[in-house]
């Protein structure tokens, strides 16, 4: 019994192993010299782990009663989240190098929090849930702190550290009602209480606790507040890490709780989430408009997507589980590429972050403009390139479980929301003539910066495929 | 050759990689090879449409050269042409090489600029193309993505408000498109446009929120789909962003909205809002045709008092896509046959008239009116060009703008004396700020200082005047080339559309309008 258990997690076991055998490495050895080491391993490792779930996951297994669940669900979001793990601990060496940042704890912190994340998406019980909630959380915390010099980075951590405690609360709060009113924390046991009669009050109350908890870590409005600080204060290869990964499994744990657990009161769950998905996609567009700093205009760019993204879940349907499956694939992969971009923003070695500084930018180095080009029309969302395709599945999903007003409202944001894109296009492109920026780009940067873009336009092709994993994934979280 | 729509809808994009690949440098060679490359490929497509053209059967109202392939969640990629969208392919492939060879004298990242029109035109000809509902929104939105880019970089000083402008504006009124889109494919299943052609919607009158929608969803949609193409065609009031974007974008981008981008608007409301929304066309085709009877007077009239001469032409532009909406809509053979025929002649028209502003902005640099005058001293040429060009747009018999103009009206006198009436005072305004325009810059003594040394136009300048004149004299005495072409066509959808009528029984509800 405890063997078949074992076999469920043993990704998450393996990279926990390897979190402290890199720690040991780390404390024993050469301490911060190690760190490229650690790193590059580190990505080795996720991109390992990602292959071999990829191929030989199969079926759905549950392990230790429930609480863990190995399905083709998880599969998906686990690899997504691997796989942009990987790629933003790449991105992020020559920036933390150079920046005098590259500490040994980084690799391993992030490997930790992956750990946590592959656990929210596994989660079957409202422990598991919390257990890998606290994890990834905790980890994330002291990175966006790791620059212990800087003010505004110590209060990003802070910040975050104290609002995501806030959240946690609010979750911890709504699991024990749900406990108290089900009677158990198994998700599989929720969802008979739900199906057996009338959803309770205090059910139902516990529902909107977590969602409000859950709502917390994917940053949708209203409950956005801690997104654009952090993200700003955060050095910005972290940031990047807080745009994707954590957005995945956070997203990936919002479905399983709301399908796994309360799948029998859709009707219940699926305005809370429309709304926050109304809200959300309109402060993202909205708010970014004024914002000069990239970082954290990209802080409301991603809660503009996660709004989109839960448009998808709103509609409370298999389709619309795929079509968030999509959108998050998609998001993630055109936030590396942007990302990659925004890391090479210097000027004379400081970083810069402000976008006016992005004029005449496409004289100098026109392959990065017209890359970053290509991202931003993908991230408004204009045909054909891919970031098309991930509205158009949520919309068609909104569509078809009869919230046409929401998807009318989406494609309103999604106008207001082009607006910003098209500044940073219009600066690096027919802004007037100034020295632009002249920071170098490290092949591994350059790689995937042109290959995101690549991505984005060659995925009209077929979308290398992802739908049809994307569907099977939902498939096995909606019955 | 089964998939020929492709080969020349995709033959741009080839020459446009190829430039971004393998072209490198910004000297004098290597811009003189991005403009013959780019030529070249524009020229080859020409002539591949032209074997559409011999092969296609106009007596057959189906589409032809049909290609299908799977695409994603359902979605093909389909391609086909029937008579009505056949003219409109030939149209852009006829008018591409004029328009690459016309920014010969460009000097500012000349292959980015080549890239921007090579990529457009592969767009505009996908537009034509697609015979799948999503395969024409992505094309039909992606073509904002270049322009938007040709405007930015190579317009005029004011050239960011413009592009934002025509970006955000035309991106508004498609996204109401793709819900309806979307609305469309779960109702019917599909998104095979053939299909959907036959299809019914639902029409029974509803009310949402309380105010009842006559025509139900029918009438919803359309006003999605209406909601994009009028921004597109465009038609009063949505037009405001054509006279900032016109005024802005260099020469060539003005040619190419002028005379391709535009006709996307008329060949929408042709391919969905006629015949997939009978019953919608129906209960709001009244409040469309009064819409361009005021289009066509007001924007006439806002002609009158510009000192820009491209506004003043994009405003004349507005009120010629008057005409296109009106026919239309009018929905009998002659208005929708003059619709097209006006949307053609318009093409090689207003195209000819823009070309004719960039060649003397190209040597005094400036657009006013008031900066000109007696041109005819120096430039004889150019005066006999643009005279010609003059009273084509004003609808000279003899010419291809009479054609257009004269059967929409007649189309539009059958269902309502009102509007035509209205729409006929349009004639002679159109007359009124051409001429007016043509005396103020060319007639008269050549009294400014600045003009003495200009020159008339060069070799190359004739040149590409030469088929446009060609063109539109030859659709002015001989108009049954176009009209043959999608007689039959325009026939079937004409006889759809009254046929979808009868069967939903609207017809005598509205027959008091």
């Amino acid at each position: 019994m405890i063997q078949a258990d074992l076999n469920n997690v043993l990704p998450e076991v393996l990279l926990a192993v390897f979190a402290m055998l890199a720690l040991m490495g780390g404390v024993y050895t050469t301490k911060d010299k190690s760190a490229p080491v650690i790193l590059w391993a580190t990505s080795l490792v996720f991109v390992l782990l990602a292959a071999w779930i990829g191929v030989n996951g199969e079926g759905t297994n549950a392990a230790f009663g429930g609480a863990f669940v190995d399905d083709g669900f998880s599969r998906f979001a686990k690899v997504t989240i691997l796989l942009s793990a990987a790629a933003i601990l790449l991105l992020s060496q020559d920036f933390m190098t150079r920046q005098g940042l590259l500490r040994f704890e980084y690799p391993i912190l992030v490997a930790l929090s992956v750990v946590g994340m592959m656990m929210m998406v596994s989660a079957g019980d409202l422990m598991a849930l919390y257990m890998g909630l606290e994890l990834q959380s905790l980890a994330l915390y002291v990175v966006a702190s790791l620059r212990r010099d800087s003010v505004k980075s110590t209060e990003a951590g802070l910040k975050y550290f104290v609002l995501g405690a806030l959240s946690s609360g609010m979750l911890l709060y709504g699991s024990s009602l749900v406990y108290g009113y089900a009677g158990t924390t198994l998700f599989t046991g929720i969802f008979s209480t739900v199906n057996a009669g009338d959803i309770s009050l205090g059910l139902l109350f516990g529902l909107v606790f977590v969602v409000s908890g859950l709502a917390f870590k994917v940053s949708a409005a209203p409950f956005h507040m801690w997104t654009p600080d952090v993200y700003e204060g955060s050095p910005t290869p972290i940031t990047a890490f807080f745009a994707t990964a954590p957005k995945v499994a956070a997203m990936g744990l919002f479905a399983r709780v709301v399908h796994d657990a309360f799948g029998g009161a859709v009707a219940d769950w699926s305005q809370i989430v429309a709304f926050l998905s109304v809200v959300s996609m309109f402060l993202g567009a909205i708010a970014a408009i004024g914002q000069r700093d990239i970082k954290r205009l990209m802080a409301y760019s991603s809660i503009a997507h996660m709004g989109f993204a839960l448009m998808g879940l709103a509609a409370g349907t298999a389709e619309g589980v795929q079509a968030m499956l999509i959108y998050m694939a998609i998001y993630v992969t055109m936030n590396i590429g942007t990302f990659a971009f925004i890391l090479s923003m210097e000027k004379d070695g400081q970083p810069v972050t402000d976008i006016d500084a992005l004029q005449n930018y496409s004289k100098k180095e026109p392959l990065r403009a017209l890359a970053m080009l290509v991202l931003m029309f993908s991230l408004a969302g204009i045909p054909p390139l891919v970031g098309f395709f991930g509205k158009f599945y949520v919309l068609k999903a909104a569509v078809d479980a009869n919230m046409a007003w929401l998807a009318v409202a989406g494609v309103i944001a999604s106008v207001i929301g082009a607006f910003y894109y098209l500044r940073i296009i219009y600066y690096m492109y027919f802004g007037e003539e100034r020295d632009a920026l002249n920071g170098s780009m490290p092949m591994v940067n350059w790689l995937l910066l042109v290959g995101s873009a690549a991505v984005m336009v060659l995925g009209v092709i077929n979308l290398f495929g992802i739908e049809g994993l994307a569907m099977a994934a939902a498939g096995a979280l909606v019955n | 050759m089964d998939n020929l729509l492709s080969v020349i809808t995709f033959m741009p994009l080839v020459a446009a990689l190829i430039l971004a690949l393998f072209l490198r440098g910004d000297d004098e060679a290597s811009q003189r090879n991005a403009k013959w490359l780019a030529l070249i490929a524009t020229s080859v497509t020409f002539l591949l449409s032209i074997f559409v053209y011999t092969g296609f059967d106009a007596s057959n109202t189906g589409f032809q050269f049909v290609e299908e392939r799977d695409w994603l969640m359902g979605l093909q990629y389909k391609m086909g042409v029937d008579g009505i969208s056949v003219t409109f392919v030939l149209l852009t492939t006829f008018l591409m090489p004029i328009v690459i060879a016309s920014c010969w004298d460009v000097k500012s990242r000349v292959k980015d600029y080549m890239i921007a029109f090579l990529l457009l035109e592969t767009l505009m000809l996908g537009v034509f193309c697609a015979l799948d509902l999503i395969l024409f929104y992505l094309f039909f939105e992606a073509g904002l993505i270049p322009m938007f880019l040709i405007i930015g970089i190579w317009g005029g000083v004011n050239r960011i408000y413009a592009s934002f402008k025509f970006f955000l504006y035309t991106l508004l009124g498609s996204v109401l498109m793709l819900v309806a889109m979307i609305a469309m494919y779960m109702d019917a299943g599909t998104t095979d446009i053939p299909t959907l052609l036959t299809h019914t919607f639902a029409s029974e009158t509803f009310s949402v929120a309380g105010v009842t929608v006559v025509g139900g969803l029918q009438t919803l949609m359309f006003l999605a789909f209406f909601a994009s193409f009028a921004v597109k065609m465009p038609m009063w009031p949505v037009h405001t962003w054509l006279p900032d974007a016109h005024v802005q974008a260099p020469t060539a981008g003005s040619v190419v909205l002028a005379a391709i981008l535009l006709k996307m608007g008329g060949y929408g409301f042709l391919r969905f809002s006629l015949p997939m929304f009978p019953v919608g066309a129906e209960v709001l085709g009244i409040y469309v045709l009064w819409l361009s009877a005021i289009a066509i007077i007001y924007t006439s009239l806002v002609a009158l008092a510009q000192s820009d001469m491209k506004k003043l032409i994009a405003y004349s532009s507005v009120a010629h896509m008057g005409y296109v909406t009106m026919g239309i809509f009018a929905a009998n053979q002659q208005g929708v046959d003059g619709a097209i025929f006006q949307m053609i002649s318009h093409g090689f028209i207003s195209g000819a008239l823009f070309l004719c502003v960039g060649v003397i902005y190209d040597r005094m640099h400036t657009r006013e009116i008031d900066a000109y005058g007696g041109l005819v001293n120096r430039m004889p040429a150019y005066a006999l060009i643009f005279m010609f060009f003059t009273m084509a747009n004003v609808g000279l018999p003899g010419t291809s703008g009479f054609v257009g103009e004269f059967l929409t009206l007649m189309g539009v006198f059958q269902v309502n004396t009102w509007v035509a009436m209205f729409a006929t005072t349009g004639v002679i305004l159109s007359a009124a700020y051409g001429l007016w325009l043509y005396r103020r810059v060319v007639m008269g003594d050549l009294i400014k200082e600045s003009l003495k040394s200009i020159t008339d136009m060069t070799t190359r300048e004739r040149a590409i005047f030469a088929p446009l004149v060609f063109m539109t004299i030859l659709l002015g005495v001989y108009p049954a080339l176009v009209l043959d072409l999608i007689g039959p066509s325009v026939e079937a959808l004409v006889s759809n559309y009254d046929t979808a009528l009868l069967d939903s029984g609207v017809t005598t509800a509205v027959a008091g309008h």
